[in-house]
């Protein structure tokens, strides 16, 4: 180990680690404690109920297609921020962190409001016999909405490195766009891709504020988990929401662990190139 | 103006009408997905005109609100400012057992859902959590109260100025501050006079984008305040009330005021990037877990 030659160690690492422990550790601690207390005969009782198998699926099945949306057009976002001039691409630059920069519950009304059959868009795919709001659709539609920035934000920087010889060099042995784009950029990007995906996916699997306006709320249909262990609090069924509440936690733990496993290889990738 | 940035040959994509044809479609979506939620919100607001707006606004409930949201980031913000320079100061100018570990751990709320965090809360505060009873026997309210409201915000922010300050002071290594207090300087000193300039602007970045998030959490929030109305309402919950209550005119108009707190952080957002915030750690801003930081090649060894 080496020598601290500056000062402030024992304090600062002594703010750090308490803040840490009563802030983030404790309560999460206190989350097992009280889902582990259950046994596991009613914990699996309770997490394999349908009504929360209902909600998982809703909740992952969303998610997926969510992020499926947000792939496609997360990527186009960041490849016309990157590749193309236009009269205010700074202004839409900076329009992509409103999502993160708008509190859920404001985007939630606001969705609601435009996709209900009187909305602006809702009135529109009434006529073609779509239904948005309070459908596993309107779910979906708010999940994009918060998640949208983590993959234009991930693709974002690796785009604006890429190597501009690399295409070149293809387009000289006579690749045409279509194929350079899919077997030289698109290669390149995938991790920072993947990457984008995980945080985008786990982030659209924990958001409840934007969901709960727009989902209909029904039990089996469109009921999302955290909403799920939000309502067996309000019946003071607290056992009930701990253990939902330990799987979205589980849930978490493993898409960081799967994040942070791809952001080092995209690291690791970024290095190489 | 040529198809492509000037003066580069056409790179993949350059062709015009690709390139227009997907300008297009961009933007269109652009402006469904991102603009037409902010637009909404101003036409509902002000759909019954300006009285009704200002009434909505001066509603005693809604000014309380505002004011239990200001309070709860007057105390949150600070604390986690000081515990994310804290965090920084040790991670990056200290070499420890644990060390990334300590990264992780900071950076774990992110990536759960606010609602386990308000239920977690509750099983430490709450009367059937560790420390219910003990603090209802001293009559201590902490839960669905202006203490719980403020712990649950500090739980979700907790890595906001930690992660904008640790790639960069990474970055910048320990030379400037080594030679600091090698010339005498104390501990302090060296911090306000040499570490605090060198990274104002990003702590700055952390602090605006830390407290956007503490006046608009809502799910972690919900679970802890209780939502007594005109009591522990925090701006976001009331917001739900009003609107499950069909008074969507002051709904939209309390949703207003956090809109502009969005628009006002995206522009600080805007004007400190040109200040060089946020280039350390590129990734999402508000929301992700940072890039591990390299460690290898930034760190000076002693």
């Amino acid at each position: 180990m080496a020598r601290r030659i500056l000062p402030g160690f024992p304090l600062a690492l002594g703010i750090t680690l308490v803040y840490v422990s009563i802030i983030v550790a404790l309560p999460l601690g206190a989350l097992v404690f009280k889902a582990a207390s259950l046994g596991f005969e009613d914990y699996w009782r309770i997490v394999s109920s349908p009504r929360a198998v209902a909600s998982y699926r809703v909740t992952a099945l969303s998610a997926l297609a969510a992020t499926a949306f947000n792939l496609v057009f997360g990527m186009a976002l960041a490849w016309v921020l990157v590749r193309y001039r236009f009269p205010g691409r700074r202004f839409v630059d900076a329009l992509v962190d409103l999502p993160f920069a708008l509190p859920t519950a404001v985007a939630g009304i606001a969705l609601t409001t435009l996709f209900a059959e009187n909305g602006w868009f809702g009135s529109v795919l009434a006529q073609a016999g779509i239904k948005v709001a309070y459908t596993p659709l309107g779910i979906m539609v708010a999940m994009a909405f918060t998640s949208l920035p983590f993959i234009v934000r991930t693709v974002q920087p690796v785009l604006e490195d890429l190597d501009p010889a690399l295409e070149e060099a293809a387009q000289t042995l006579g690749g045409s766009d279509h194929s350079i784009f899919l077997r030289v950029i698109l290669p390149l990007l995938t991790p920072a891709l993947l990457a984008g995906l995980s945080l985008s996916f786990a982030r659209s699997l924990g958001e409840f504020g934007a969901i709960i306006f727009i989902a209909g709320n029904q039990p089996m249909e469109t009921e999302i988990t955290a909403l799920l262990a939000f309502i067996r609090l309000e019946e003071y069924d607290y056992q009930a929401a701990a253990a939902i509440a330990s799987v979205l936690l589980i849930a978490a733990f493993l898409m960081l662990a799967v994040t942070n496993i791809l952001q080092a290889r995209a690291l690791r990738y970024t290095a190489r190139g | 103006m040529s198809a492509s940035v000037k003066g580069r040959p056409p790179r993949v994509g350059d062709a015009p009408g690709f390139r227009r044809a997907l300008i297009g479609v961009v933007l269109t979506l652009v402006a469904i997905v991102i603009i037409a939620p902010l637009a909404v919100i101003g036409y509902q607001a002000f759909s019954q005109g300006l009285q009704v707006y200002a009434a909505a606004i001066a509603h005693p409930d809604t000014l309380h609100a505002i004011g239990l949201t200001v309070v709860t980031a007057l105390i949150a913000v600070p604390i986690n400012t000081a515990f994310g320079v804290a965090a920084a100061w040790a991670i990056t100018k200290f070499d420890f057992w644990g060390r990334r570990f300590l990264l992780v751990v900071i950076e774990i709320p992110f990536s759960i859902s606010p609602i386990v965090a308000g239920v977690a809360y509750l099983f430490v505060y709450g009367l059937q959590g560790l420390f219910g009873p003990a603090l209802e026997s001293a009559d201590i309210k902490i839960l669905f109260a202006l203490p719980g409201i403020v712990l649950a915000s500090m739980f979700v922010t907790a890595p906001f100025v930690a992660r904008e300050l640790i790639p960069l002071m990474q970055a910048q290594g320990r030379d400037l501050e080594e030679a600091a207090t090698s010339l005498g300087a104390s501990g302090w000193r060296t911090f306000f006079s040499v570490t605090l300039p060198n990274i104002r602007w990003a702590l700055l970045y952390g602090v605006v984008l830390c407290n956007a998030r503490v006046m608009g959490e809502f799910g972690a929030v919900s679970v802890v305040s209780g939502n007594i109305r005109g009591q522990t309402n925090t701006l976001p919950l009331h917001i739900e009330l009003l609107y499950h209550d069909y008074q969507t005119a002051g709904a939209f108009a309390a949703a207003s005021i956090l809109a502009l707190l969005a628009v006002v952080t995206l522009v600080a957002k805007v004007l400190l990037e040109r200040q060089g915030a946020g280039r350390a750690r590129r990734g999402p801003a508000l929301a992700a877990p940072a890039a591990a930081p390299k460690t290898a090649s930034a760190e000076v060894s002693s």
